[in-house]
């Protein structure tokens, strides 16, 4: 019985979760269109969210390189297909890794950023003293990080799939003894369009999805400290388990629409 | 009652099955400084955040210049909201932008006016809270009572012609409170605002208000001047304004027990 309960309960703070979380974006989404357009806070955040986030994910994307060649290499060395390590090392940076982990690392960046800062505002009823001043917390909260993290995030995944590339590089050209030349035409030959546009299309999602669940979670703080400390562990859990799940969903999508 | 300009009628309002306002009814004169006192936690922010139309009513009409809140929208509650401040218990700063965009943050996002003249309405906001050349500053630099300077500053600096003060004495040392219950006598006095205060500091709401009104269990239970409260026999406002550890109101918390 109480397992029922328990089971009633999540399910309804799940959809209330749901319903809150698509009436944000729909929010989000009407006043990014209404003027006046809030160019500077846009610039502002986009230089939160991508220009300070540049060293983390060049950092990461770097050794992501590195790493998938060398584990590439163990398996193509043993086929005696080293030339291959480049072509797959960068469709799976271009298609999958670049864009998930470069989401990720951004969703435990700035969206924790944007929870804990919109979730201070709020206990400290700065969200309602904006109200006071006629102005829309959506639009003058929401809006700008929202647009920053839409654009921003695609272009860091562009970087990013550059930087794991020329880590895979750095292995292929100083430990397996490929050239260099050799190495980037293999690594661009096999890559087509379509992958760069699956890869990068669905970061304009995650983007989205992240500047969401943080500005909700943000708004939804009770509590004090604890309540933002607990709203901002649960804006980057929900989405890491958002971004994943609907990047399996991509894939799928894209998998039949792109065969 | 024609002349009230803010007219609170039977307003309910529950939080997760809480009743905080079980009925409230209060009518506001222009031009006149009221303070509501209650305990803590009996809904006198509350109160406040539905008059500014934060907060909507489940039942019951916030008329403020007659006009029905809950059937406006949003457009037209903000352009009230303009003709409005409201000081927050813990000033409510900004954090992020500087003490003058601070002030000045109602018109630079709302009003057509030249940097020059934006430069001078924040000190004039300023100088009337008695804070001069702070513009420049970061909220953090600041110590409390200067903080809720810098919100009464910034609700001012839209010249308003209600303003809401949430516990404006509250946490900061006496000679501060002092100077605040000046301010808001001077401003009631000078520029002729509507006040409404929300205090349980009985001190500072002798010295100010021209009535004053209990908020006790989600209800106005008293209102009258500051004499007559002085002297009500009324046994919780008696026990209310004189701060006494046992009456009817610790009584009932006592039942619940």
């Amino acid at each position: 019985m109480q397992f029922f309960i328990r089971l009633g309960k999540k399910t309804l703070s799940f959809f209330s979760f749901l319903g809150g979380l698509s009436n944000l974006a729909l929010q989000t989404v009407y006043w990014s269109f209404l003027p006046p357009y809030q160019k500077r806070r846009v610039v502002e955040e986009a230089k939160k969210a991508g220009l300070d986030s540049l060293y983390i994910v060049s950092l990461i994307a770097l050794f992501l390189g590195v790493i998938l060649a060398f584990q590439i290499a163990y398996i193509m060395q043993r086929l005696g297909s080293e030339l291959y390590i480049a072509s797959i090392v960068t469709l799976a940076l271009v298609r999958e890794l670049g864009p998930v982990i470069t989401s990720l690392v951004v969703a435990g960046r700035v969206g924790a950023a944007i929870a804990a800062e919109i979730g201070s505002m709020q206990v400290t009823e700065q969200v309602d003293a904006l109200e006071t001043l006629a102005t829309n917390p959506i639009k003058y909260l929401v809006v700008p990080r929202f647009l920053a993290l839409t654009l921003m995030l695609p272009v860091l995944t562009l970087y990013a799939d550059i930087i794991g590339i020329m880590g895979g590089w750095l292995i292929c050209v100083f430990k397996l003894g490929i050239s260099s030349s050799l190495y980037f035409k293999i690594a661009f030959d096999s890559l087509l369009f379509k992958d760069l546009f699956t890869g990068l299309s669905k970061t304009v999602f995650f983007g989205m999805l992240i500047a969401l669940v943080s500005c909700y979670e943000g708004f939804n703080v009770e509590g004090g400290a604890e309540g933002v400390g607990r709203a901002t562990t649960k804006a980057v859990v929900t989405t890491f388990i958002l971004i994943i799940a609907s990047d399996c969903f991509f894939t799928a999508l894209f998998y039949f629409i792109f065969p | 009652m024609n002349d009230s300009i803010i007219d609170l009628k039977d307003l309910f309002k529950s939080f997760n099955s809480h009743k905080v306002l079980d009925g409230i009814n209060l009518a506001i004169e222009k031009g006149t400084t009221v303070v509501v006192i209650g305990r803590s936690g009996c809904g006198k922010s509350v109160m406040l955040k539905h008059i500014m139309g934060i907060l909507q009513p489940d039942k019951g009409q916030v008329l403020v210049n007659g006009r029905d809140l809950g059937e406006l929208n949003e457009k037209e509650i903000n352009g009230i909201r303009m003709k409005m401040g409201m000081v927050f218990q813990g000033g409510a700063l900004f954090d992020s932008l500087t003490v003058g965009e601070n002030v000045g943050f109602g018109l630079i996002e709302h009003a057509d006016i030249t940097h020059k003249e934006l430069f001078e309405r924040i000190e004039e906001s300023l100088y009337m809270v008695g804070l001069c050349g702070i513009a420049n500053l970061m909220p953090s630099e600041l110590s409390g009572g200067m903080k809720k300077r810098v919100a009464l500053a910034r609700a001012l600096c839209m010249k308003p012609d209600i303003i809401l003060y949430d516990e404006p004495t509250t946490g900061v040392d006496p000679i501060t409170a002092d100077s605040i219950n000046d301010l808001i006598k001077s401003l009631h006095d000078k520029i002729k605002v509507t006040s409404i205060v929300v205090t349980h500091d009985m001190k500072s709401a002798y010295k100010v208000a021209d009535k004053i009104a209990m908020l006790y269990q989600g209800k106005i239970i008293f209102q009258g001047s500051p004499k007559e409260v002085q002297e009500t026999d009324h046994p919780i406002v008696h026990q209310f304004i004189n701060g006494l550890a046992h009456g009817p109101i610790t009584e009932t918390i006592d039942c619940f027990r």
